[in-house]
């Protein structure tokens, strides 16, 4: 950090700059595809739902969507008794 | 039961989001469980307005639409904890509202809610008369300028018509909250008083919010001013309105400004 920063005043606009660059590309990437992680979480959902039976009341997905990283969070309550044994294959 | 606040104006870009933000969060502040809903389906904003643009995976439709249940879709505040978001579509069309499935997630959202604020979109149109629908309250944002005392006005005799409380014979109540008030211009006679607006509206004034940088400043940060900065002018207004909202009976001050040297010299009157 140089000397001029400290006397530079930084106002909330290059905040609000971010903030829309970050949310404008998702936002014109998803107009002809769904994003990535969208997609990833219906696949991951699909997934489970082939192995047990997902309640929705015990199901909370999260996303926290970043310049340079983004994260996806499933949590899901898998009760013991509503898991089935993987088919086998005769 | 929690109450249900229909926050809307007819006329567009005069501070609905902003003010559902500021009030909502002015409101769980206190303690109380706070829903914002955004019904600007198409073309949502409360979700920046609130900071949690990044955050939304469901939305209103997914929710009336039966692919996500309500307790997915709502977003906690990351600052408040009693206070939730749930935003509206971005992508589907505006049809995608149902009375029946607006009424369901209203009446969720207030039996587990004390305070269920709608934003409403601008216009008079379908979006608009749903936000409206299931009210208890409204508030009626206007700026004191006539193109938005005559929407106002529109918008009222809708709140009187249209909304099932109104239908049922009881009366809903109504609260005009003035925005964007510029008490320089005001005194100068430049723009409407606040009388004038009241006596031509006949609506009980919720309070005066004073124009202020620290509004968009707020807006940049994607915080409602209410949190960013509770002691600045703006923030200050909105949280006595907030108190009003909730029943306390505190007096309404109209800002106002000395007049400088060069007023009192020139002091001319406005057309």
């Amino acid at each position: 950090m140089s000397l001029l920063d400290l006397f530079k005043r930084r106002g909330s606009a290059p905040v609000a700059r971010e903030r829309l660059q970050v949310l404008l590309a998702y936002e014109r990437r998803n107009r002809s595809q769904p994003d990535l992680v969208s997609v990833l979480r219906e696949e991951i959902m699909a997934v489970i739902a082939r192995h047990v039976q997902i309640d929705q009341d015990y199901l909370q997905v999260s996303m926290d969507r970043g310049e340079t990283m983004s994260t996806l969070e499933i949590d899901i309550q898998i009760p013991n008794k509503s898991a089935r044994p993987l088919a086998m294959s005769a | 039961m929690g109450k249900v606040v229909v926050v809307t104006s007819g006329k567009g870009g005069v501070g609905k989001t902003t003010s559902t933000a500021a009030l909502g969060a002015a409101v769980a502040r206190t303690g109380k469980k706070v829903a914002l809903v955004d019904f600007d389906v198409g073309l949502r904003n409360l979700d920046l307005i609130m900071g949690a643009e990044r955050r939304v995976v469901f939305d209103l439709v997914n929710v009336i639409q039966g692919t996500a249940k309500l307790s997915q879709a709502l977003i906690r505040d990351k600052r408040v904890e009693t206070l939730f978001l749930l935003p509206a579509s971005q992508t589907r069309d505006k049809d995608a509202l149902t009375e029946e499935g607006v009424g369901e997630v209203i009446d969720k959202l207030r039996s587990v809610f004390d305070y269920v604020f709608c934003d409403s979109p601008a216009g008079i149109e379908r979006g608009a008369q749903l936000a409206m629908r299931f009210a208890d309250e409204a508030v009626i944002v206007t700026n004191p300028e006539v193109s938005s005392v005559r929407d106002s006005d529109r918008i009222i005799g809708l709140l009187d018509a249209r909304t099932v409380k109104a239908e049922r014979g009881e009366q809903i109540a109504k609260h005009v909250l003035v925005t964007r008030y510029d008490a320089a211009r005001a005194a100068r006679g430049e723009m409407l008083s606040i009388d004038d607006v009241l006596e031509i509206l006949s609506t009980p004034l919720l309070g005066i919010i004073p124009e202020s940088q620290d509004v968009l400043k707020a807006s940049n940060l994607g915080s409602p001013v209410t949190l960013s900065d509770p002691t600045n002018s703006a923030a200050r207004a909105y949280i006595e309105a907030a108190k009003r909202l909730e029943g306390e009976d505190l007096p309404v001050v109209v800002p106002f400004e000395r007049k400088g040297f060069l007023d009192r010299l020139f002091g001319r009157r406005a057309a």
